[in-house]
């Protein structure tokens, strides 16, 4: 679609999730057996076919760049748009902008190229499937100048408390974004808008003394702009703390979760040649998810398994995360536990943590 | 085209008759293997691996899939500036058209494509086994020979030795004599089809065979033979490891089942040599509460309820609840319901097995191995039973 111009935009995201992102952004955290968190919002791009994507990062985006690439793996490898990675480059000297709007005004050039109309703004944090198309034609029908996608949320989590929401009147219009922890109404960091207001306002901002274009244009300027809500009603999670990150991985158990995220549209990842997974003779598997590349010979109960781990004869895994090529010797048990990539448990150790706070390995460790 | 020492030319327009339905409208080289490969994952994983970047794939029998499935090739590394993988369909000439009338022939036609890179020497490989393979160090025994031709060889049992073609050499491998498919072998060294010739050696033989009417313009049966009476040097290169033909429906089975054991022969998850095939990029597998796997291979994207024993199980496959699977191969997307038990079988592709519906179970012959084909009519009355 060449009428919208994707932005994700990670300048605002915290990186909260402890060992997890010591060294990669909350975008590069690996989730769900074989993705890392900004596949998802990069799949939704993909489907709704936009030429261009653009990806404001500022810290700890090594592993993410690694991971994307050239953007071959969601289709963003093109000889007219594409896949534009797009770190901090502050060399004008009279620069005076701050926040994200640094980022907007050093990439200018980025926004002017491209041939779209429209720009959908989204972060990563928010694991959806939203049909970013539908939301484009609603953004149109709806006449609005910005279109902003929530989710009404039945029962709300302490993840969600950091969200903002979105107050609606009866004809769908966004009337004031707040952040009242019972709101049920919260904002999936996705807008649409036109790019001509969105530079006029980027500039504008500045010159005032601004700083992050969300809070200072949209939340700010509700009165002066029409503002839409577009509500999504699909498979939703909020990775904001380790809390959240271990309780949605665990979620993914479920059917319902697995099949609402993944049984309609395949989510894109960069591409690993690993054989399908191996089940030895003394492997006992139950309410697992399990990636390519393993050989299980050991328990694994109620968790989920990223690709190429081992383990081993006589282990025990329950309730856990345990990421890429770990390796879980021989009766070794882990209960309630986060093992970030590479770390290698040796035999007969015992690792627990709390079901409500889960134990964190770092990356490479060797216990 | 810039130079190169070797090129491999993949010979895979086989039909496979007797894979039965697996090759009804799909070449032999495609068949699915191991969970998530075809079977030509295996050569051309071991040119890239080998480092050989210039590789010819010679279609002719249902190529529609083989050619959208290696397409540009960049799934093993064969998209290259200089090089890269070429798929090479028989083509009308000016004196006529006709097909690839056999190994050698389909080789003679594509003189032309050889030529470009101006090789010393060319592999030729067919696209119907399963094994890992360092081609180069086998260029290096053939360089280290100053051989004309060296043919790779592995050692089978007496018993087996007549389905090959059979290298009679002396004490330091070099070849006397070929026997294709002998009676009486005189020796257990059997042609694994992987052979290393000098291209300027090998282009005269081709272009000799090719104009004579009574060859059937075969290797084994043509080409060798007329470089040994030629009084061309030809060595054995003896291979040591796990090679298989997998041209029957059983031994294609056979073959899925060497895998399941907890030291495979055939190591798969070796990270300096892996078996590169297209991703069908599926989620990670679900495993529900009531399910049992073990001793399996289980792909990317499968859903199992049920309990799956001493199996290969392709990606998007669904396991229905009650339902037990043993000592079989399901082939990508195949949606078991619930209470079925199937047992030697393999499945193949996109079929849909119903609820209670028996597979192989208190079958006649045990050594049998059924397949259950998607475009089988007679799939319920032959081969299954409802409880």
């Amino acid at each position: 679609m060449k009428e919208l111009l994707g932005v994700i935009n990670l300048d605002h995201e915290l990186d909260k999730l402890n060992e997890l992102t010591y060294f990669r952004c909350g975008a590069a955290v690996p989730f769900a057996s074989r993705y890392r968190l900004i596949d998802f919002v990069l799949s939704n791009m993909m489907r709704a076919e936009l030429e261009s994507v653009g990806l404001f990062v500022r810290r700890k985006y090594r592993s993410l760049m690694d991971h994307l690439g050239d953007g071959k793996s969601w289709d963003m490898n093109r000889k007219h748009g594409g896949l534009f990675i797009l770190p901090p480059d502050w060399n004008d000297p009279t620069d005076t902008s701050l926040g994200d709007l640094q980022h907007y005004h050093n990439n200018l050039d980025f926004f002017k190229r491209a041939s779209a109309k429209y720009i959908v703004f989204s972060g990563s944090q928010h694991i959806n499937t939203v049909d970013l198309q539908d939301v484009f034609q609603y953004h149109l029908e709806k006449g609005a100048d910005v279109t902003l996608v929530y989710k009404a949320i039945d029962q709300l989590q302490p993840e969600h408390d950091p969200c903002l929401r979105l107050e609606l009147n009866d004809n769908n219009l966004v009337t004031e974004i707040h952040q009242e922890k019972h709101h049920p109404n919260v904002y999936l960091d996705i807008f649409i808008m036109e790019k001509k207001v969105f530079l006029e306002q980027v500039e504008y901002c500045i010159a005032h003394g601004e700083s992050f274009f969300f809070r200072d244009v949209i939340q700010k300027n509700r009165a002066n702009f029409k503002l839409a809500g577009y509500e999504y009603k699909g498979y939703h999670a909020v990775i904001n703390s380790l809390e959240s990150y271990y309780k949605n991985s665990l979620e993914l158990l479920k059917q319902e979760n697995y099949r609402d995220l993944f049984q309609e549209n395949p989510v894109q990842t960069k591409i690993k040649y690993e054989a399908p997974t191996r089940y030895l003779d003394s492997a006992n598997v139950s309410n697992s998810l399990v990636a390519n590349g393993c050989i299980i010979g050991g328990t694994v109960e109620n968790s989920v398994i990223f690709r190429g781990v081992q383990v081993r004869e006589g282990a025990r895994i329950i309730n856990s995360v345990i990421m890429q090529k770990c390796i879980i010797e021989e009766n070794a048990v882990i209960e309630n536990v986060i093992m970030d990539k590479d770390v290698h448990l040796s035999k007969e150790r015992i690792l627990v943590g709390d079901s409500k706070r889960p134990f964190v390995i770092a990356k490479s460790s060797k216990i | 085209m810039k130079k190169k020492e070797m090129v491999a030319m993949l010979l895979a327009g086989g039909q496979g008759k007797r894979l039965k339905g697996l090759t009804k409208s799909l070449a032999k080289p495609a068949v699915y293997f191991g969970g998530t490969y075809r079977i030509i994952d295996f050569p051309l994983s071991n040119c890239s691996n080998s480092g050989i970047d210039t590789v010819g794939v010679l279609t002719q029998y249902e190529p529609l899939v083989l050619h959208s499935y290696i397409g540009v090739g960049s799934d093993w590394d064969l998209n290259r500036k200089d090089g890269g993988v070429f798929v090479l369909p028989p083509h009308e000439r000016e004196n006529g058209s006709s097909w690839y009338r056999g190994t050698a022939d389909a080789i003679y036609r594509n003189l032309k494509f050889v030529d470009q890179f101006d090789p010393e020497h060319v592999l030729i490989l067919s696209g119907d086994h399963i094994y890992k393979m360092d081609y180069n160090a086998m260029l290096q025994y053939h360089k280290a020979r100053n051989a004309d031709c060296t043919i790779s060889v592995i050692d089978v049992s007496l018993e087996e030795a007549s389905r090959f073609g059979i290298l009679n050499t002396d004490e330091d491998l070099k070849i006397y004599e070929f026997d294709e498919k002998p009676a009486k072998p005189k020796s257990t060294l059997a042609s694994m089809g992987v052979y290393i010739f000098k291209w300027d050696v090998l282009r005269k033989h081709l272009l000799e065979d090719g104009e004579k009417a009574s060859s059937s313009h075969d290797f084994g049966k043509d080409i060798i033979p007329l470089m040994l009476e030629d009084g061309n040097s030809l060595y054995a290169y003896p291979f040591v490891g796990y090679w298989r033909d997998v041209g029957t429906v059983t031994s294609l089975w056979e073959a899925n089942m060497d895998l399941l054991s907890d030291h495979p022969p055939l190591n798969l998850n070796d990270p300096n040599w892996r078996i590169f095939t297209r991703n069908p990029n599926q989620a990670a597998q679900y495993v529900a509460p009531e399910a049992k796997v073990s001793s399996c291979i289980i792909n990317e994207g499968c859903i199992v309820h049920g309990e799956v024993k001493h199996s290969v199980l392709f990606y998007g496959v669904e396991v229905g609840e009650g339902s037990v699977i043993t000592d079989s191969v399901i082939m990508p997307k195949v949606k078991i319901g619930k209470n079925v038990r199937i047992h030697k079988a393999i499945i193949s592709e996109n079929t849909v097995i119903e609820d209670y519906m028996e597979i192989g179970i208190e079958r006649e012959n045990e050594d049998e191995i059924l397949l259950i084909d998607n475009r089988s009519k007679k799939r319920k009355s032959v081969a299954a039973k409802t409880i």
